[in-house]
């Protein structure tokens, strides 16, 4: 057993209200540079849709990831042979026009135009060029369903699914969709970091956050086209790759990420998960349908002696390991079982989980009300408006029985409290739901209370990542007393 | 032969290559340094996604083979010789290394048209990328010239540009060899000396930090905070 801690996430999908607020968190903090207008560290899509970059869960055209290949997995596209001989260029890299061209406004005419008989107008200009664009399409494009026909009907997850299941999404006055955040996964088994020729993406050991060397990235771009969730962008200004870095130096101290912070929804949780590093190949070679299962095995019980022990042998701190013991991520995941990794037949090992969205409750029009369909509440799962099979190729490696065992656990949760506080069902009837969903009525109380009324230290609790150790063991801080610091000193140039 | 004309030759063939490689070695070295940030391919691919293709892959499949050519001719110039003793085997030499020198060639004029055609490329063109594209223009244009022109250039490059450079990397320059070819060799061989000196302020440097241990590395890569000599964790 290798003992290693990794900051994990959890997004709670039943709660996200679509704002994006936690893009514009990010984007003000992070990529508001030239070279990084374009790209969204954390963007927030609709589902279904066609996301960002267009259609990037379409494997066929991008080719990220790993596949599994008699025995043992390689990369997708992005293996060592096909990387030298396509340096020069990558045969499945997304170009800009796969994201969409950023672009301002030319604020000066409203000022500056000759007088005339028309109302001055600011008109779209390239942030590459300075030149006048048309705009063609941009970050949320079909947000909200926006150009369903040519966006959520294209959605890759609808592979698989009946005409009927594709009209049920889209039937008048049953139309559905939700809301799917998306950052970098900070993965066990990054496809970015084992694709990159110059060993400039890594792993942190301490924490798991998978970050870009700046000054040792090349542009040789594998990493965008390996990453199957695409969240390596390419910097075409400074010509180096770039990728969510989790807020790092806000995590470092104790903070959490602004995205995380900002969320209005409260949709999201981080914590630390305890893992065994030893099994990760093993896990990742699994055939898909037990991934979700071997996934979910590598994390370990903080509260295991044998584990914390191991734990400690590998330096990882009494705090931490007492960080993980109190993690609300260990509990969605491991505990309660109620949280997903996204496409986990990527085989990346992603870290960020999602607690499946329920479909909206059914109701029917009588003359001037809308009354639900009583007797059935919450509906029946294999009914729902969002069909399962959609669910399933997001979040269940293109199998249902652990996204039905979330679903179904989550509406057990609300059927125990419709009794408790409306009493329109009764305590029997939750309590057969409840035990249908193999759930006892302390665990239901225990995710009502993290889902609905967590606080700021519940949702994020962060380890103390003993930085200030760290660096010491390294380079003596007093050496550099006075003079200009140690780190990254000068600003990002682009080269020659 | 009057004596500006000597000097000039002393000063082309004989101190122009050692300004050249110093100002190398000085300069990749200093920017490795202070500015290893700037060390990047600096890919367009971002930007452009269909002609890219037709201009980098020629171009770099067709330099990399031509540069292998000089460096085998540079040292092995015996082993070289005695192959083309065959004259189907020199055949075969020559018609390989044109048909590299064209793709080279092509590529090149394909990347420079691509950069001033499209107005997302022009954005990120600098001055010394135009400049670099004139010098390795005017290179592998004297190039293939030569090896069109002046045939059984694999033989006589043997015979006696290899003593040439020979005699220039052990110190003991004699331009001799050099003052006895035609206008287009010295051409190519004063360019060569103007690009290894304009190499470290150009995205050429990209040559030099092509990987590392990638090839045999294992996939995943794991960075510590803490002290490395206490070895704990492991990677
Ligand atoms: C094995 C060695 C080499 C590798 C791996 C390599 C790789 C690359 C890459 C990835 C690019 C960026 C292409 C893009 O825009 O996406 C590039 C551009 C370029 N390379 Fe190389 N290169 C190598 C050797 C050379 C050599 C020997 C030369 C010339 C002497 C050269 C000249 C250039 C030029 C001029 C460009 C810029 C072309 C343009 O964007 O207009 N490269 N190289
Ligand atoms: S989501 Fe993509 S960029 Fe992030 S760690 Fe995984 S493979 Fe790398
Ligand atoms: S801030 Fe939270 S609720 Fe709003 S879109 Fe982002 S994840 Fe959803």
């Amino acid at each position: 057993m290798n003992v290693r801690s990794q900051v994990s996430m959890v997004f709670h999908l039943d709660k996200c209200i679509g704002c994006h607020t936690c893009s514009i968190a990010c984007k003000n903090i992070w990529t508001d540079r030239k070279g990084t207008d374009y790209m969204w560290w954390n963007n927030v899509e609709t589902k279904p849709g066609t996301g960002f970059p267009t259609r990037w869960e379409d494997q066929e055209k991008y080719k990220g990831g790993w596949e599994k290949n008699n025995g043992s997995i390689n990369l997708k596209s992005t293996d060592k042979k096909r990387i030298v001989l396509n340096i020069f260029h990558n045969p499945h890299m997304p170009s800009m026009d796969d994201y969409y061209e950023p672009w301002t406004y030319d604020y000066q005419n409203l000022f500056n135009a000759k007088e005339g008989s028309d109302q001055p107008t600011a008109l779209p200009i390239s942030k590459v060029t300075g030149e006048q664009i048309n705009v063609e399409s941009g970050p949320n494009w079909d947000d909200d369903l926006g150009g369903s026909p040519l966006y959520a009907e294209n959605d890759p997850n609808l592979e698989g699914l009946t005409e009927d299941q594709r009209a049920q999404l889209s039937a008048i006055e049953r139309l559905v969709f939700f809301y799917f955040p998306r950052i970098c996964n900070h993965c066990l088994n990054p496809a970015c970091v084992a694709s990159c020729p110059s060993g400039a993406l890594y792993k942190r050991g301490e924490d798991g956050i998978v970050l870009i060397d700046q000054k040792k990235c090349r542009a040789w771009r594998s990493c965008v086209s390996a990453c199957p969730y695409k969240k390596t962008y390419f910097n075409w200004f400074t010509g180096k790759s770039e990728k969510c870095i989790l807020c790092f130096p806000r995590v470092e101290t104790g903070q959490a990420p602004a995205c995380f912070h900002s969320c209005v929804g409260r949709i999201r949780y981080l914590g630390v998960l305890l893992y065994d590093a030893d099994r990760i190949e093993e896990v990742a070679n699994l055939p898909t349908e037990e991934l979700i299962e071997g996934h979910r095995s590598l994390v370990l019980d903080p509260n295991d002696p044998v584990v914390a022990e191991a734990a400690r042998r590998n330096g990882i701190h009494d705090s931490v390991i007492e960080s993980a013991q109190k993690s609300p991520v260990y509990k969605f995941v491991k505990e309660w079982r109620i949280a997903l990794p996204p496409h986990i037949e990527y085989r990346t090992m992603p870290m960020l989980y999602y607690v499946p969205p329920m479909s909206p409750v059914m109701s029917v029009r009588n003359e001037k009300t809308i009354e639900h369909v009583s007797d059935n509440l919450f509906h029946d799962i294999d009914q729902a408006r969002v069909p399962l099979k959609f669910l399933a190729n997001l979040f269940g490696g293109g199998h249902e029985a652990k996204v039905v065992y979330a679903l179904r656990k989550q509406k057990a949760v609300r059927w125990l409290r419709r009794a408790l506080t409306v009493g329109d069902v009764t305590m029997d009837q939750a309590k057969r739901m409840l035990n249908e969903a193999d759930c006892t009525e302390e665990e239901a109380d225990a995710i009502y209370r993290l889902t609905s009324l967590c606080t700021f230290e519940e949702r994020f609790v962060i380890p103390p990542s003993h930085r200030e150790e760290a660096i010491e063991m390294i380079q003596d801080p007093h050496e550099r007393r006075q003079s200009a610091g140690f780190g990254f000193l000068s600003g990002p140039r682009r080269g020659l | 032969m009057d004596s500006a004309q000597q000097y000039l030759d002393q000063i082309l063939f004989g101190v122009a290559p050692y300004l050249a490689l110093i100002i190398f070695f000085l300069g990749t070295i200093q920017r490795y340094r202070a500015q290893a940030f700037t060390y990047s391919s600096l890919s367009s691919q971002f930007l452009e996604n269909q002609r890219h293709f037709w201009g980098m892959v020629p171009l770099h499949y067709g330099i990399l083979v031509v540069l292998l050519g000089h460096v085998v001719a540079f040292l092995f110039p015996r082993t070289l010789l005695a192959w083309n003793g065959h004259p189907v085997r020199l055949y075969i030499l020559e018609i390989t290394a044109l048909i590299f020198g064209l793709l080279t060639l092509l590529g090149l004029l394909s990347t420079l048209t691509r950069r001033l055609a499209f107005s997302k490329i022009r954005t990120v063109t600098t001055p010394a990328d135009l400049v670099l594209h004139l010098m390795l223009l005017v290179q592998v244009g004297s190039g293939v010239y030569l090896a069109v022109m002046h045939s059984w250039g694999s033989s006589w490059f043997a015979a006696s540009a290899a003593p040439y450079l020979w005699s220039i990397i052990t110190l003991d320059p004699d331009i001799s060899y050099v003052l006895a070819m035609p206008f287009a060799v010295k051409l190519h061989i004063v360019n060569a000396c103007i690009t290894i000196g304009f190499f470290p302020f150009t995205r050429l440097v990209h040559v030099l930090v092509i990987p590392n241990p990638y090839l045999w590395r294992k996939p995943q890569v794991v960075r510590w905070n803490r002290d490395p000599a206490a070895g704990r964790g492991g990677s």
